[in-house]
């Protein structure tokens, strides 16, 4: 469910939020990487939820524990607080309905992890600003008719939408087009506009 | 020959060729049918070797007409193992690295207690004297199997079809003694089609006059006809209407025309009478239909209030479900349920939906993706239970 074409720079950046031997839910966890990684650096007790079987197949020869689901459909399925952490990476802004998916998220986990493609950045702005087209940048590499992101959101956006699911953002990291960490003293105005990417330790 | 190889299944009923362990009267199974069965015996075959810890112990479980042979050549039918294609020195399940077990169920017909076997009260086979056997009696004897052996957990416990309901049962049942579960193509219920499709194979088989209520023995006859019929309408149910497609579409058997008749015009009408009259060699009626019926009984979830999450409470057992595309015996919906169960008791699970044509027997089968599975489930599993490479 992982879907975009970038390098995914998001996933030590979650790794790094994440304690050893923590319960780790991963829906969308596309190839696994990020459960392997967690396996093999933090001992993690990892599950995966992914759409495509393929992938699903491929993380379960690989010897990850996952099932083939949708974030939209089998949440419900996951009891309260059974997980330490919920990770959603690059996924919600493919979901038919974020904020339930959110909400199921924080109903899941003791804490949420939440990255997504910013679409506030200054490459989208200008995009649709100058040649006012919906951007196709290397992060997000589909047109209009064939992408799989059908509810793009900004930082700001989400802060929103966090506050009105009463998520408390306990850390928040916006990454840059080369993948670095903004600082932290930088304003919300100025992630909105520089990170391409952002992620979100919450909690309620 | 197939009174050669009946007077054989019937050998092998009470003195098979394998191992066999005998429970004498102060050892009774405990059966559903809220009877005890007593003396009772169970015929398995093991395969590799217990190492000291005993935590290598895989425990295979067999579907409606398969037996303990495995992993070793069939004695009535001298055909190697029916999941030989796994299971094996140097195979996805090594029996060089893990202690393989595999039993007759209770209610079979090649050694372990059936309705083929003596009954010591009259000196002739059970055969409706039996009481129902249930998917439950058959776990528990197998639980009796492993006390032998001294196993306190298994390793993993894994078959396909009724082969996968015992692996539920096990793992709801006896939730400690099992570390992982591998339930393949199987349901947490019987479906009300495949309740109809054994009782279409049990009438064949009552209403075949040599059956005689169950006491053909008495005649000294079985009723093969019968039998044979119950197989070949079975069988179109392990297979896909795809497959028989490919394999046989509209072809002809061994004629250039249609004969205007009713003889075996068509290669699927041949190869159907073929499984038919093959399995009677190797198959005993009355077992077929406690067989079946055992099936037709199983629902995890109404033995647990109706909540199939509940069948599985605070498990640590670490499941992986494989379900096939092709299968319409046990779609992937049923594996599907299972998993969304296992979820909401926060079990550790992972899920395969395999895409191939093959239908139900696909996990009988050389499958490349469902031996990738098994080999990252086994391979994950042992290194969480410390098992060496």
């Amino acid at each position: 469910m992982s879907v975009n074409g970038s390098q995914r720079v998001d996933l030590e950046v979650v790794a790094n939020l994440i304690p050893p031997q923590s319960r780790v839910l991963d829906v969308g966890s596309g190839d696994g990487s990020l459960l392997e990684l967690l396996q093999d650096t933090k001992q993690v007790d990892g599950r995966g939820l992914e759409l495509s079987q393929r992938g699903v197949n491929e993380c379960v020869a690989r010897g990850l524990s996952v099932i083939q689901g949708d974030a939209d459909k089998d949440l419900e399925f996951y009891p309260d607080k059974g997980f330490d952490f919920v990770v959603l990476s690059q996924t919600l802004q493919a979901t038919r309905n974020p904020k339930l998916v959110l909400d199921e998220l924080l109903r899941i986990g003791n804490r949420a992890i939440v990255s997504f493609p910013n679409f506030g950045h200054w490459r989208v702005r200008l995009s649709l600003f100058v040649k006012g087209r919906m951007p196709v940048t290397k992060d997000l590499p589909y047109s209009w008719y064939d992408t799989p992101n059908i509810h793009f959101c900004t930082i700001r956006d989400f802060v929103n939408l966090c506050e009105e699911l009463g998520a408390t953002v306990e850390k928040a990291t916006a990454l840059d087009a080369s993948g670095q960490k903004i600082g932290l003293s930088m304003p919300w105005w100025f992630w909105n506009f520089f990170g391409q990417q952002a992620v979100f330790l919450l909690k309620r | 020959m197939a009174a050669l190889r009946a007077g054989k299944t019937n050998e092998e009923a009470d003195k098979p060729s394998s191992p066999v362990l005998r429970f004498g009267s102060d050892k009774p199974l405990k059966l559903d049918a809220g009877t005890l069965l007593s003396p009772f015996q169970i015929a398995y075959q093991t395969y590799g070797t217990l190492n000291d810890a005993r935590s290598n112990a895989i425990l295979v479980c067999h579907a409606l007409t398969g037996d303990q042979h495995v992993a070793s050549t069939n004695p009535v039918t001298g055909k190697p193992g029916w999941w030989e294609v796994l299971i094996g020195p140097g195979k996805i399940i090594d029996t060089s690295r893990f202690f393989v077990i595999c039993s007759n169920v209770i209610g079979g017909c090649l050694g372990s207690t059936g309705p083929a076997s003596t009954n010591p009260a009259t000196g002739k086979p059970y055969g409706l004297d039996l009481p129902i056997i249930t998917i439950r009696d058959m776990v528990r004897a197998q639980q009796m199997l492993i006390d032998h052996f001294g196993i306190e957990k298994l390793f993993c416990v894994l078959g396909g079809s009724m082969g996968g309901m015992q692996v539920l049962e096990w793992a709801s049942s006896y939730p400690e003694r099992v570390f992982s579960a591998l339930p393949i193509a199987t349901g947490a219920r019987h479906s009300s089609q495949n309740i109809a499709f054994h009782e279409v194979g049990r009438q064949a088989v009552m209403a075949d006059p040599d059956w005689h209520g169950g006491k053909y023995f008495d005649y000294g006859k079985r009723p093969e006809k019968g039998l044979a019929v119950a197989r070949m309408a079975a069988h179109i149910t392990y297979l896909s209407e795809a497959a028989l497609h490919r394999k046989f579409g509209r072809n002809l058997q061994d004629r250039e025309a249609l004969t205007f008749g009713f003889d075996a015009d068509f290669q699927i009408e041949s190869y159907l009478r073929h499984q038919g009259m093959t399995f009677v060699d190797r198959f005993d009626a009355n077992s077929y239909l406690y067989m079946t019926r055992s099936m037709d009984y199983f629902d995890l979830a109404a033995d647990h209030g109706g909540r199939l999450a509940d069948a599985f409470a605070s498990t640590k057992t670490r499941f992986c479900l494989v379900s096939f595309t092709s299968d319409w015996l046990f779609p992937t919906e049923e594996s599907r349920s299972i998993v969304h169960a296992l979820n909401a008791a926060g079990a550790s699970v992972s899920f395969v939906e395999i895409e191939t044509d093959r239908g139900h027997d696909a996990f009988l089968l050389d499958e490349p993706e469902l031996f990738a599975a098994i080999n990252g489930f086994i391979g994950s599993a042992a290194r969480a239970r410390g098992l060496s490479a």
